[in-house]
């Protein structure tokens, strides 16, 4: 505005601490990196198998790798907790309506849930057959 | 200051941000594209108190309902103070503006094959008000404000304070300002100038009014020479919570809310409005006029059946029976307001209520289109007295009155403005006297007086001296009390030395404003020897058509005083006649 | 006076921007009183301590939007916040984040002022009725359709909150795109192609990354993060819409 001298409050680098839900959604973009990794490690995986039993063998002692396996358990927290939040969201942007009316958000998210235990068994029978 | 000392020039300035502000300025745009309009509030426009309003517009639209019956309403409820022809007028445009408002998106409560839906309201003997569940005038406002955001080449001056109308010769041509961000003073050119400022419910202690109703419009009218018509009706509302003054709707009533006293017992049918019955019956017992609903809960206090609160005397409002669901579709606000406010459920538990000042009947005296004596100043909405509601406002009067008279007012602004000339130069001198006495009378000056302490006593002052009833020693005694705060006024100094947001400034200006309005409110209820729907004088109880049947119209005098001046009342076909509810 | 129990202290930020090169605190002691909100409390201190403070506000009953200020870190509209749920104190009151402070507890909202036109809020037809020919005919299932979006008060809180706006303060942000969405759900509009061109450019939905804290703070419950995301899903439709179909089908 012309002529007022207002104040504009920096905002510190580390605004994300303070608050609980600030602090959840920082986490949640950040758990975008550990997603790219896990698409990393299975594409190092997939070329391994491609390049026969030897190299296989190699990227399984690179996976046992306590690093490598500390890194894993972290990526994997961030997925979960990637997955919690992003099906959390998907009420608020999906008006989902049966017969006219609309579906709660907690039957929205608990047949995501169904979803992903159905997925999850598949492949687990899959692997194990 | 450029181009003569105006920092801008419009043709058409609109005063005040409301549902009538915001109507004249559509009305306006919408008049002649060309012509250059601005609107310039106190307050950013969706803050205006149209927002409170919660219970409906009344408007003729539902099968069985006709014209007629809703203008007898309206005049009875004036207690035949409300000039008829302007009442003819109202109610015939009402229907048309409020589906003007459907048309721009206002979100109406509506019927199961997509009607709007109506509901029943006080001294209404159909249902008839439209209602966007209880939150009527912000929904009506909203829509109204981003409407108006289409009109791009509307100018808007948000938080600027006007302190004065500049006026030449009996004509206007702007106003005098102060710019609240930065502080400065502008003196802004207009040829026309729509009032739009709302009421003045903030010169009494206890009423539903926003902090913002201080009388804006009408004090620079009084001063710039326009009367101020019937400021003795002032309208309490039967139900405000105690200590906040939080209107609860009438509406609450309308869906079969009853009133109760300390033994449980619905006592209004002690007081000529009917008899019971378990659902609302039209024009009785609850839904019976706001004057003599608060007038009957005088008298309850009296007898002592009321009951006693940390806030002065209480009944109850029941609402139980209606059930969560009804509260909830119909009534939500109002179980959020008692709640918050009252830590109560009132789908379990009563709901304290007393009377509290929430309208003024009177104002700047107008005619059908708003024009004021001053030419080219127009007035709309609560600011403005055409007069449609005389001695009492009817329920969901209020609304529709906004959008009839502030259309009116923006087209008659635009037809003036067409044809006005240039200000003269006499008019820059006068806004340089304003920007000097602003500086020098009061940022500038070490006052000895307070604004919160004059204010506080010039509203309880009104309370003991002009409440529900009054008498002749009464308003003489507070007229005194006021012409002293008006000399402790004089010496008020603003303590805050800073420009920007000078919150106290605002609020000396605001007070200056309500005493000369709380004055001409004084002045006129002494004049009127009579009891007359809102204004009742115990030491002449009777109405007294023979000698009252007239509006009172104050003006300023050049030396500070006021004068009286009688106007008759515009009978056109309904006799006045007596006002029956419940029988 | 009913129900004092004793006093509360209220930290109060100060900002004159005529002496102050930047905000400073100042103490009060109030009564803490049961009845008394926040807001009551600013309104003591203004009337019988110090007459210089300044803040908005106007309704005190949480329709008006004025009086939204951080209590305690959190926006909030200071008329609907009781004393009681923060003793013994003191409470921390100032003006709300992410906007220029112009003084005290006021705050420049004239940022969401220009912005809120962007969005087009108002009814769009390609047609417009007579108002001759009476109401858009709107069922309440209709009206229920959008009726939360439209409880928007434009209190400024969610922007307060919504840490998106902060850093980039070009976001059109929550309470804009909320009430683009509740014209886009009217059954009377036809404006959502308009107001698509508008959200879907950088700064429009995409600006959001779902903090969801404007939801959590609306006094309204208006949802607005809610709004955003289904205005993402709308876009993304849009896009993937773009790329695989031909022009005319689209």
């Amino acid at each position: 505005m012309n002529g007022v001298r207002t104040y504009r409050r920096p905002i510190s680098t580390w605004w994300w601490v303070g608050k609980r839900t600030y602090f959840v959604f920082v986490m949640r973009e950040l758990s975008s990196i550990f997603i790219a990794w896990l698409v990393v490690y299975l594409l190092l995986m997939i070329a391994a198998i491609g390049r026969g039993a030897d190299a296989y063998d190699d990227f399984l002692r690179f996976a046992a790798n306590p690093v490598v396996v500390v890194v894993d358990l972290v990526a994997l927290a961030f997925v979960v907790l990637h997955t919690i939040t992003w099906f959390g969201l998907t009420p608020k942007a999906m008006d989902v309506r049966a017969a006219g009316r609309p579906v709660p958000a907690a039957a929205v998210i608990a047949s995501q849930y169904v979803g992903l235990v159905v997925v999850s068994a598949f492949v687990v029978w899959l692997v194990s057959r | 200051m450029s181009d003569g000392g105006f920092t801008a020039t419009h043709d058409v300035l609109v005063i005040g941000g409301g549902g009538a502000g915001l109507r004249a300025a559509i009305a306006l745009a919408d008049a002649d594209p060309v012509l250059d309009v601005a609107v310039m509030s106190k307050v950013y426009p969706m803050r205006s108190h149209t927002v409170s309003a919660e219970g409906g517009a009344a408007g003729v639209i539902a099968e069985g309902d006709t014209v007629e019956e809703h203008i007898y309403d309206t005049i009875s409820g004036s207690d035949w103070l409300g000039d008829q022809d302007a009442i003819e007028m109202f109610v015939d445009e009402a229907p048309r503006e409020l589906l003007r408002l459907e048309h721009w998106g206002c979100p109406w409560s509506r019927q199961p094959d997509g009607h709007v839906a109506v509901r029943a309201f006080g001294g209404m003997k159909k249902m008839r008000t439209w209602f966007a569940a209880d939150k009527t005038g912000f929904h009506m406002l909203h829509a109204l404000y981003q409407t108006s955001l289409k009109h791009d080449d509307v100018t808007r001056y948000d938080e600027w304070f006007v302190t004065r109308l500049l006026v030449d010769d009996g004509r206007v041509h702007g106003v005098v300002a102060v710019e609240l961000m930065t502080g400065r003073i502008r003196a802004v050119a207009a040829k026309a100038v729509v009032l739009a400022t709302g009421g003045c419910g903030k010169v009494f202690p206890f009423t539903t009014n926003a902090n913002i109703n201080t009388g804006d419009g009408m004090a620079l009218a009084y001063r710039a020479g326009a009367p101020l018509k019937d400021m003795e009706f002032v309208q309490y509302h039967p139900t405000g919570l105690p200590f906040t003054g939080i209107l609860i709707t009438e509406a609450a009533r309308a869906e079969g809310g009853w009133l109760l006293n300390k033994d449980g017992y619905r006592y209004l049918q002690d007081y000529d409005l009917g008899t019971p019955s378990p659902t609302p019956v039209l024009r009785s017992m609850e839904l019976g006029p706001r004057d003599r609903l608060s007038q009957a809960f005088v008298h309850e206090v009296e007898k002592g059946r009321t009951l006693d609160s940390p806030y002065g005397p209480i009944v109850h409002l029941d609402l139980r029976h209606l059930g969560a669901k009804v509260i909830d579709a119909k009534l939500p606000f109002v179980r959020e307001l008692c709640q918050k406010y009252e830590r109560i459920d009132p789908v379990t538990e009563l709901v304290p209520v007393r009377p509290v000042v929430h309208y003024m009947m009177g104002g700047v005296h107008t005619d059908l289109d708003g024009a004021t004596p001053v030419a080219g100043l127009y007035a709309a909405g609560e600011t403005a007295c055409v007069s449609i509601n005389g001695a009492n406002r009817l329920g969901s009067n209020s609304l529709p009155e906004c959008l009839v008279f502030g259309a009116r007012a923006g087209r008659a602004a635009a037809e003036y403005a067409a044809t006005a000339g240039p200000a003269p130069a006499a008019v820059a001198a006068q806004a340089a006297d304003e920007e000097r006495r602003l500086e020098h009378d009061l940022l500038g000056r070490a006052g000895t007086e307070r604004v919160s302490a004059i204010r506080t006593e010039m509203q309880s002052t009104m309370e003991e001296s002009a409440g529900i009833y009054r008498t002749g020693p009464s308003l003489a005694k507070g007229a005194d009390t006021l012409a002293e705060l008006q000399q402790r006024m004089a010496r008020v100094g603003v303590a805050d030395r800073s420009r920007s947001f000078n919150t106290e400034l605002v609020a000396a200006l605001e007070l200056a404003n309500l005493l000369d309005v709380a004055e001409c409110i004084l002045r006129s209820g002494l004049q009127r020897q009579e009891s007359r729907g809102a204004h009742q004088r115990t030491d002449f109880p009777a109405r007294d058509d023979e000698t009252f049947l007239t509006h009172l119209l104050v003006h300023r005098e050049p030396d500070g005083s006021s004068r009286v001046e009688r106007l008759p009342v515009t009978i056109t076909r309904w006799k006045p006649g007596e006002r029956v509810y419940g029988r | 006076m009913p129900d004092e129990a004793g006093t509360i202290g209220l930290r109060v930020a100060r900002y004159r921007p005529d002496t102050d090169s930047e905000p400073g605190w100042q103490e009060y002691d109030v009564p803490l009183r049961r009845e008394w909100t926040v807001l009551d409390a600013l309104n003591h201190v203004k009337n019988e301590v110090d007459p210089t403070l300044s803040f908005r506000w106007s309704c005190r009953m949480g329709i008006c939007g004025s009086c939204g200020m951080d209590v305690d870190g959190t926006p909030r509209l200071t008329c609907g916040t009781f004393l009681a749920d923060f003793a013994p104190g003191p409470i921390r009151v100032e003006p709300l984040s992410n906007f220029p402070v112009v003084r005290d507890l006021v705050v420049d909202i004239d940022d969401f002022i220009q912005k809120l036109p962007r969005v087009k809020p108002w009814i769009i037809r390609d047609e417009e009725k007579s108002v001759d020919e009476g109401e858009y005919l709107q069922s309440p299932e209709e009206l229920d359709a959008y009726k939360q979006f439209s409880m928007c008060i434009n209190c400024m809180l969610c922007y307060a909150a919504c840490p998106v706006y902060g850093l980039d303060p070009d976001f059109v942000g929550p309470a804009a795109i909320a009430l683009a969405e509740r014209y886009d759900l009217d059954s009377r509009d036809q404006g959502a192609r308009e107001r698509l061109d508008v959200l879907i450019e950088h700064e429009g939905v995409w600006g959001c990354t779902f903090v969801g804290e404007c939801t959590r703070v609306c006094p309204k419950h208006v949802d607005p993060a809610g709004a955003i995301q289904r205005y993402k899903l709308k876009a993304a439709r849009e896009s993937v819409k773009a790329l695989l179909l031909p022009r005319g089908a689209r």
